[in-house]
């Protein structure tokens, strides 16, 4: 199981889903309204490393971060 | 590593902490920002939260890249509550001469305001609303969005 974190104002506690790459992951999250509309402004970390791919692959254990738009100052 | 303040930062003890432990290291120059909050729009605090694993990864970067320059970095930043008149973000970076410390201060702001895994909301008769229209999306958003 993949820990996910929904950052800041998203404002939604941590899933455990199953999903073996960013891909498969992208896909479980369209299907929950409260998540889907944050996808198109949101950055994702996986194990506090920004990535910029969905063929990122993900193992049991591993934590991926939804960073939805920043404004700090 | 990033200093966090639970509410407004103490700036006159962090300046002067700051200065104190770096003016006899030999840097010309010692150049600041602090930002306090502004009072507009009916707010009467901003609200702070941070996702520091990933706010001291960015920084780290930052202190290595002033490093390479011979520069020194140092920053503060408030998690929840923050008052009007009262300031939530500091930082210094000392350098031998002038110009470095000049030029990576505005630099060092404007990756900040971009890329500083930080999320700021008003605080209106003490509800807290996000600053979406302020806020801008980190490089990279929208991975999961894609087909």
């Amino acid at each position: 199981m993949v820990k996910v974190e929904f950052l800041g104002p998203i404002g939604k506690s941590p899933v455990e889903v199953d999903a073996s790459t960013l891909s498969e992951l992208a896909e479980i999250l369209k299907k929950d309204p409260e998540v889907a509309q944050w996808l198109e402004q949101s950055a994702v970390a996986v194990n506090d490393t920004m990535v910029e791919s969905l063929d990122v692959k993900l193992k049991c254990g591993d934590k991926v971060s939804l960073l939805p738009p920043v404004c700090g100052g | 590593m990033v200093l966090i303040y639970n509410g407004p930062i103490d700036v006159q003890s962090l300046l002067s902490s700051w200065y104190s432990a770096e003016h006899n290291r030999n840097y010309g120059a010692m150049v600041t920002f602090v930002g306090t909050v502004r009072e507009e729009a009916g707010i009467e605090a901003l609200s702070f939260d941070i996702y520091r694993p990933l706010l001291d990864k960015w920084f780290e970067g930052w202190k290595r890249r002033l490093e390479k320059e011979g520069a020194l970095l140092a920053m503060a930043h408030s998690e929840g509550d923050v008052p009007v008149h009262t300031s939530s973000f500091a930082c210094a970076i000392f350098s031998p001469k002038r110009r470095i410390a000049l030029e990576m201060l505005d630099a060092f702001v404007e990756d900040f305001k971009a890329n500083a895994p930080i999320w700021k909301y008003d605080v209106i008769n003490g509800k807290r609303i996000y600053a979406k229209e302020r806020s801008t999306p980190m490089a990279g958003s929208g991975l999961l969005a894609k087909d």
